[in-house]
């Protein structure tokens, strides 16, 4: 095997092992940082050796081992510091004589470490910014680059933010553990929310851009199965996940064939990838059953998850085979099971469409209308444009017409602003009898 | 990006060493839980199956075994990972256990893209 293809084998054993590496490290000397840390030089040391050695045949273990050896080092050698790293010295040299096996330290509860880790990276104690930069890192495998260049801002940036998240963990004494009883519920939903951060970041970037950014949605699916895997208990970890397959399934009908966007109604189906809507699908269904096993159980109110909820949505366009045949009462029904778990100017108003959808447009241009005075809407073109649309399906094409105007003035989109502008002039031209100037 | 995994070996009678089929699901497992395999299975034997085929401008169909065939396929997966590499070090790990617990077994692992929606942003 030649250098670079040695190389380029380290990055992908890196790529699998290093999540698990720094897990069961931080486990170990109970500092995410310096679990990092040694895991680097784990690292660094298979770029010296395996090149001339060959790729181990249990390359996890061997970075485990030698990460352990490392660890060992540096607390030797760092005798003469604060009695609290002594102590977790001994502790190390013990743990490390009662399992030689390295292979079995690897195995050993490392979905617990892995939990643990992903719990700390997400901990609310760092801003959303850090916490994305840091489980991207520690849990996704990306570098510093890549994940700068997946957010758009400079290497130096990204950096900064994971040393300083780094700092303010083992500064604020963030223990390395999973959270338990009322705070668990708090801390899960920082966790689902930094995920959701990254698959949005990448479902919004448009085609063209670089393609680390729509790789960010599956990095965000990856980190979510994972999370699944490890807290198969949890409705609305299965509800995020199934919402992120669904919306994932139609990445290839999103973007037309001059790259502008096609919205969800003018997708083609068969550009939706059957594969992630029926595991999205599977995932609802495990997300609503265990939510039904917590309610006999009582454990739980009998609120569905904000997630959950989204992804029975997203369910609904999935299941309909044609735009026509979507599922528009159902829809209607959820947003407003929606609208009252998050409730959301912007919820409301995709509950308007559904209920236009689903009864007709006079019922969708009563919610709109009890919206048109909320200060956040103000400047959001979409209420405009829905309500253009459901007073031109009225034929009161007079009052449409300058809802069409508004909204081309306030998107950013210039296709969305052309179109919008058409169907203004088309409002004009329906007009009778035409105003006098 | 995503990968296709096809594992193609001569047709045997016998079943595979139960210490293999614990190693796969072990390691079937361990990719679940990395969020990496999206899906797969194993094929049943050709003898079950048939091939339809177009050729001449004429399609025939003929049933199975494929008694002709050095290797066949008996079993695909897909995978969602960030390179080439990362998928032959799975596809390296998966035919190291049948070198482990089924001495003497000769088959190959295709490593083949899958088209990712990135892909037709291109040839657009």
């Amino acid at each position: 095997m030649a250098a670079t293809d040695t190389h380029r084998a380290i990055d992908a054993v890196w790529r699998i092992e290093s999540p698990r590496l720094i897990a069961g490290l931080a486990r170990i000397v109970r500092d995410i940082g310096l679990a990092e840390d040694l895991a680097q030089d784990a690292l660094v040391a298979a770029l010296e050796q395996w090149p001339q050695s060959g790729v181990p045949d249990n390359p996890g273990a061997w970075l485990m081992a030698t990460a352990k050896h490392r660890a060992i080092d540096h607390f030797r050698r760092n005798t003469r510091l604060e009695r609290k790293h002594e102590e977790l010295g001994r502790e190390l040299v013990t743990k490390e004589m009662a399992v030689p096996n390295f292979d079995a330290a690897i195995d050993d509860d490392v979905g617990d470490d892995l939990l643990r880790l992903i719990f700390t990276a997400c901990h609310p104690v760092l801003s959303p910014e850090a916490r994305v930069a840091l489980t991207l890192r520690l849990l996704g495998g990306l570098t510093t680059d890549e994940i700068a260049r997946a957010f758009l801002v400079p290497e130096a940036t990204v950096a900064q933010r994971i040393v300083r998240a780094k700092r303010t963990l083992t500064k604020e004494r963030v223990p390395f553990e999973v959270p338990r009883g009322a705070e668990l519920a708090a801390r899960l939903s920082s966790v689902l929310e930094v995920i959701y951060l990254v698959f949005n970041e990448g479902y919004t970037a448009t085609a063209g851009d670089d393609w680390m950014r729509p790789a960010l949605c599956e990095d965000a699916l990856r980190l979510g199965r994972i999370l699944a895997e490890l807290a198969p208990q949890e409705p609305e970890v299965h509800g995020l996940v199934a919402l992120m397959e669904i919306q994932a399934s139609r990445s290839r009908a999103r973007v037309g064939p001059s790259r502008q966007p096609v919205l969800l109604l003018d997708q083609n189906r068969a550009l939706w990838d059957q594969l992630l809507i029926r595991r999205g699908l599977a995932a609802l269904d495990r997300a609503e059953k265990l939510r039904a096993e917590n309610l006999r159980a009582e454990k739980l109110s009998g609120a569905q998850g904000p997630y959950t909820l989204q992804a029975a949505i997203a369910a609904c366009h999935a299941r309909a085979r044609t735009a026509e045949e979507t599922a528009w009462p159902r829809i209607a029904m959820l947003y407003e099971a929606l609208a009252q778990l998050a409730p959301s100017p912007v919820v409301e108003l995709n509950r308007a469409v559904a209920l236009a959808m689903a009864f007709g447009p006079q019922a969708g241009l009563e919610l709109i209308d009890t919206l048109m005075a909320e200060p956040s809407l103000e400047n959001y073109h979409l209420l405009p444009s829905v309500r253009g649309d459901l007073l031109a399906k009225l034929g009161r094409f007079d009052e449409a017409r300058p809802e069409f105007e508004r909204a081309a003035s306030l998107t950013r989109n210039a296709r969305e602003r052309e179109l919008l502008r058409q169907r203004a002039a088309a409002c004009a031209r329906e007009s009778a009898p035409p105003q006098p100037q | 990006m995503r990968f296709m995994m096809i594992v193609k070996s001569a047709e045997r009678s016998g079943p595979p060493p139960k210490a293999l089929m614990d190693a796969i699901a072990k390691l079937s497992d361990d990719a679940a839980q990395a969020g990496t395999m999206i899906g797969g299975g194993g094929l049943g034997p050709t003898a079950l199956g048939a091939r339809v085929r177009l050729s001449g401008g004429k399609v025939t169909v003929t049933d199975g075994p494929f008694s002709e065939a050095k290797e066949v396929v008996g079993g695909y997966a897909q995978f969602e990972l960030k390179s080439k590499e990362e998928a032959v070090e799975s596809a390296v790990r998966f035919m190291e256990l049948h070198k482990k617990h089924w001495p003497g077994w000769e088959g190959e692992t295709e490593v083949r893209q899958m088209f990712g929606p990135e892909d037709f942003a291109k040839t657009a």
